[in-house]
């Protein structure tokens, strides 16, 4: 396997360089197309009436002056689009005895979180169709609104369907907890709490629904990371034939999962171009991007860790309340994060005793899914609090308490407590090298200085696990028609030029750059000559696309087979020019050459001229097969799991509580690495998110289940000038399970930054008698622990 | 979002700007760096018949000295504020108040008569106005005025402009070498409204405190003169026991109000460091 390792000293060999990609300058230069740009003839324009309620009962709806106003072409309630849309409900077969309210695209009686678009409105343009919406009159009864997620475990069912709040509730025990903590000679035990905050997608969600009913044939310019998933779901729920839809994803302004779940919005604008048989654009603005896109986490946890006299970890123990929307989203559910964070906790660490409780509860408040590092940074932050706190009790060293507890890299394979199975990865090699590129002494020794001069800085640690190349155990089995494999298909040009159409999707990580190196390198030609074209249903082959990180690990492979596919063919119709055998001939730098002299035989372009245009000069009987399709479905272990270690430096004022960070260092293992450059954007880009949540983001709500900063102003996205360098360090640990070897590093950078910037905050306070425990860690907060205010 | 439909004209003179708004029975609005007033036109939160633009008129620009005051023409934008000689040596205040205006891209639009005009709470150079005791020219179709900061800022966003009333130009009293001043906020992220912010305008001399004048941004509906606190320290040289003090009476004399990420006793208790740190630094500092 990995036969390929060492190819990076070839011409053309790409794979593990650090190439600029081919699309920043487009991007750049303000060529890119969005969705929004798009124009289309006979084109109208959506905009909705909102519930200004978390939840009530609508009495009436009056849209006459509305649909009266000039301009205005259609206004859409409840039962015009429920009539042709078949309801939608977000539970999976393998999450036993999960439950959700179903969904319509505009509600039928009844509003269950404030923001829900109630009204459709269809003009001529964006600006008329606002107009309209502020002469619809929507006369809702407000109920009392589920707020609380304590409150929904026991309170009477919000939704009519359901028996009671509960979305999914799960238990996992693997024995001998209860002995271990009877047991042990220290525990320690904190309560969490993570607030809900939203990806701000620079690019908003967006949509141009094309209908043509003379062919039965939707078109959907969708801005999503996933196209097929959207096709499918369109298709069914409309009643489609599933190839008379096509879907689009043309250049996506960042996604971070936001952009794979399934919106009333798209839903209802779906449903009004096949009522108005005409073209609607939509575009959602900042203000509705609050009160509608996902948003995420959300969770209370209770966390406990025994300990022997050696500081080993004897068990683990958690808690996990976390709430959801008024419904679980759909077709991922919002139960996959939770269940991720009760499966990741204490992952990186060599104990079997665990427990975890989980529920999933039901909220008046937009619905949650999947955001970049699902799970993941809630179970790092519980765990790594936990240890530190640990370390404190025990009087261990951070790195001390660590080492003498991680799964040693020389025992994989490895099942973890809660099931997971590791196939290798590299604790203790990421720890060592974290401590190395901190220069961790000297960072003591000036912590000491500083502190003698009444300066807090604090040095937090955290090491992570990453779910990564997901097989169809993550949603296919709970019978999701989401799919775990991709296909791709190359074609060659007759100028001998390779043209990719693959199933995994860019949304601004540079995926087409590294398919276009895998490609290219595999096939040994300039990586000028590899086109590749992605996102639209149409012309690539049925795929996942990209989300769990699996664009490199699933895609990449994909590219990687289809290319030794069509190389076999390629060398094979040079055999016969040549008259040469196959196996003696290799393509180096777009040329066909002896394979063992590297002697240059004919140019690939000329090989390609005569299959396409003088195939008579061929031997009788030959087929030059000079395009491939090829898919790639993953196989061996369920999951490529990843792992690493970060670091974090921060700076807090104690009169003030601000914090400011200094440094941050990140140790990364995704396995094969494609592109160092891009693999370091997507860490830095993952910890300033992480950053993100543990200082700035939080959707912040009321009692009445209002979100009170739903605005750019109000709610604090990460910016340059607060964030602090990132070094990054690489280790590659290869999966054997693909040729390629890769992993996914997409998440790494979200799921540790938030627990070494909490350890880091609580390291700067030792010994002011302050624990921080809540997320993000805002100066109020960090004011009130310090019992300041 | 999209903003709802208006009229737009470019007056020649500032006559013509004022004659239109009456024309308009009032319903119109002056735009000049439109740094508020267009995005609350895009969420609805306005909604003017007319739009009357005045960014370009020439009697309106400019930074000079006349008559013993820094002259600031109402559509100086910010980065002029920021970018000027004029203003480092004459008013070093504002200097000092300026790179904390927002971001660039809104400073290389946004005027300082605008600023004043819509009278946020939260923005630097009202309070400014208020802690360099500046006068206001206001121009209406009856003619032109003059109003002290300390009698310009009325209540939230409201000012003693009368409707259709325009901010010309601001008179700034020069530094002399007695002068001293300091600047600071606290804001969660550079550039967004502060948590609380603050000015000190002085006049010292031998290290005694002969005048001074104090303003805080964001503590309450308009920009907040600290006035006890300043007579508790007039007079006295700025020791660590008359700073405590006058931290102690700032404690009594500011009442601000709590936002959702800040309750009011952070912000109380963030107004009095920033007051210590500010006086601490004062002497030093021109």
């Amino acid at each position: 396997m990995n036969a390929f390792a060492g190819s990076i000293d070839r011409p053309n060999s790409y794979i593990g360089r650090s190439v600029s990609r081919p699309n920043a300058k487009r991007l750049l230069e303000g060529r890119g197309r969005y969705v929004t740009d798009l124009v289309l003839p006979r084109m109208l324009h959506a905009a909705f009436v909102r519930s200004p309620y978390a939840h009530g009962k609508i009495v009436s709806i009056d849209i006459e002056e509305a649909k009266a106003l000039s301009g205005v072409r259609a206004v859409f309630t409840g039962e015009d689009l429920a009539s042709i849309c078949a309801p939608w409900t977000g539970t999976l077969e393998h999450f036993s005895n999960m439950k959700s309210p179903p969904q319509v695209p505009l509600p039928l009686g009844k509003v269950t979180w404030s923001g829900q678009p109630v009204v459709l409105i269809v003009a001529d343009s964006r600006a008329i169709a606002e107009d309209a919406a502020e002469l619809v009159i929507v006369d809702i009864e407000e109920l009392p609104a589920l707020a609380d997620p304590v409150e929904a475990m026991s309170a009477a069912a919000m939704s009519q369907e359901l028996a009671d709040n509960i979305c999914f509730a799960t238990k996992l025990d693997s024995g001998g907890v209860e002995e271990a903590f009877d047991a042990a000679d220290t525990t320690v035990e904190q309560s969490f709490v993570f607030g809900r905050h939203t990806a701000v997608t620079l690019e908003p969600r967006a949509i141009v629904a094309d209908y043509d009913p003379s062919e039965n044939r939707l078109t959907a310019h969708h801005a999503t990371q996933t196209p097929y998933q959207f096709q499918d779901v369109y298709s069914r729920h409309y009643g489609i034939p599933e190839a008379n839809v096509r879907v689009i994803a043309p250049d996506i302004g960042g996604s971070f999962g936001m952009k794979l779940h399934v919106y009333h919005e798209e839903m209802a604008v779906v449903g009004a171009s096949i009522r108005l048989g005409r073209p609607i654009k939509y575009v959602a603005d900042r203000m509705e991007s609050f009160v509608s896109d996902i948003h995420a986490r959300d969770h209370r946890i209770t966390g406990r860790l025994a300990l022997d006299r050696d500081g080993r970890i004897t068990a683990m123990d958690v808690d996990d309340l976390t709430a959801i929307g008024a419904f679980s989203s759909y077709p991922r559910t919002s139960a996959v994060e939770g269940n991720q964070v009760i499966r990741l906790m204490g992952a990186p660490y060599d104990f079997s005793s665990y427990r975890a409780n989980l529920s999933v509860v039901f909220q008046n408040k937009v619905q949650t899914s999947q955001y970049r590092a699902v799970g993941h940074p809630i179970a790092c932050a519980v765990t790594e609090c936990l240890v530190d706190a640990a370390a404190r009790e025990l009087g261990l060293d951070p790195f001390e308490i660590r080492e003498r507890n991680l799964i040693p890299d020389s025992s994989y394979p490895r099942t973890s407590p809660t099931g997971y199975q590791f196939e290798k990865l590299s604790h203790q090699v990421c720890l060592a090298r974290l401590k190395s590129i901190m220069n961790y002494d000297a960072l003591r020794a000036e912590q000491a200085d500083q502190r003698q001069k009444g300066i807090l800085r604090g040095i937090g640690i955290a090491l992570f696990v990453e779910i990564t190349n997901p097989s169809p155990a993550f949603y296919g089995v709970g019978g999701a028609r989401i799919s775990a494999q991709d296909g791709a298909i190359l074609k060659l040009t007759p100028s001998g030029e390779v043209h990719c159409s693959i199933s995994v999707t860019e949304q601004g990580q540079g995926t087409e750059t590294i398919i276009g190196q895998i490609v290219a390198d595999q096939l040994g030609i300039d990586r000028e000559k590899v086109r590749v074209m992605t996102g639209d249903t149409d012309t690539t082959p049925h795929g996942g696309a990209t989300w769990a990180c699996r664009g490199a690990g699933i895609g990449g492979e994909t590219a990687l087979q289809a290319a030794r596919k069509l190389k076999a063919n390629l060398l094979a119709v040079a055999g016969l020019i040549l008259q040469a055998q196959p196996g003696e001939l290799d393509i180096r730098a777009d040329w066909i050459v002896e394979a063992v002299t590297g002697q240059q035989r004919v140019r690939l372009s000329e090989v390609a001229r005569i299959a396409f245009f003088r195939s008579d000069t061929l031997p009788p009987e030959t087929q030059a097969q000079l395009s491939v399709v090829h898919h790639y479905a993953p196989q061996g272990y369920p999951f490529a799991f990843t792992n690493g270690a970060q670091g974090c430096l921060v700076e807090v004022d104690a009169e003030t509580g601000f914090v400011k960070i200094l440094k941050h260092w990140v140790v990364e293992d995704c396995g094969r690495i494609i592109n160092p450059l891009l693999v370091d954007e997507q860490v830095r880009g993952g910890v300033v998110q992480g950053l993100g949540a543990a200082f700035f983001e939080e959707c912040l709500y009321n009692e009445e289940g209002q979100l009170t900063n739903g605005s750019l102003a109000d709610y604090l996205v990460p910016m340059a000038c607060e964030m602090p360098d990132i070094e990054i360090s690489h280790v590659e640990t290869p999966t054997r399970d693909t040729e390629l070897g890769a992993k996914g590093c997409g998440e790494a950078g979200t799921a540790a930054a938030s627990a070494a910037a909490m350890n880091a905050v609580n390291d700067a306070l030792v010994g002011h008698g302050a624990v921080l425990t809540q997320i993000p860690m805002t100066p109020t907060r960090i004011l009130r622990a310090l019992g300041t205010i | 979002m999209k903003a709802r439909a208006f009229d737009y004209m470019r007056p020649k003179c500032v006559q013509e700007a004022l004659e239109a708004f009456v024309s308009a029975d009032g319903d119109a609005s002056y735009i000049a760096g439109g740094q508020s007033l267009v995005p609350a036109l895009a969420l609805r939160l306005q909604a003017p018949g007319l739009l009357i633009d005045i960014a370009r008129l020439d009697e309106l620009r400019g930074l000079s000295l006349a008559g013993g005051h820094l002259r600031i023409g109402a559509t100086t934008r910010h980065c002029e504020i920021l970018g000027s000689n004029l203003v480092r040596e004459h008013a070093p205040l504002l200097a000092k108040a300026a790179p904390f205006v927002a971001h660039p891209a809104i400073r290389n639009k946004g005027t300082f008569g605008g600023s004043l005009a819509l009278a946020d709470p939260a923005s630097e150079f009202p309070a400014m106005a208020l802690a360099l005791d500046a006068i206001i020219e206001i121009a209406s179709v009856e003619g032109s005025r003059r109003v002290g900061a300390g009698d310009f800022f009325i209540d939230l966003y409201e000012t003693a402009l009368q409707p259709g009333e325009i901010v010309t130009a601001v008179y700034v009293p020069l530094a002399t070498a007695k002068t001293r001043t300091a600047f600071d906020e606290l804001a969660r992220r550079r550039g967004d409204y502060a948590i609380v912010g603050a000015g000190i305008d002085a006049q010292m001399q031998g290290g005694f405190v002969e005048r001074m004048r104090i303003a805080f941004l964001s503590v309450g509906s308009t920009p907040v003169r600290v006035r006890a606190v300043e007579a508790a320290l007039t007079g006295r040289q700025l020791t660590p026991e008359a700073i405590r003090q006058a931290q102690d009476v700032l404690g009594t004399e500011l009442d601000p109000v709590g936002d959702e990420h800040t309750p009011p006793e952070m912000r109380r208790h963030l107004a009095r460091v920033l007051l210590g740190r500010l006086l601490g630094r004062l002497e030093a500092s021109r």
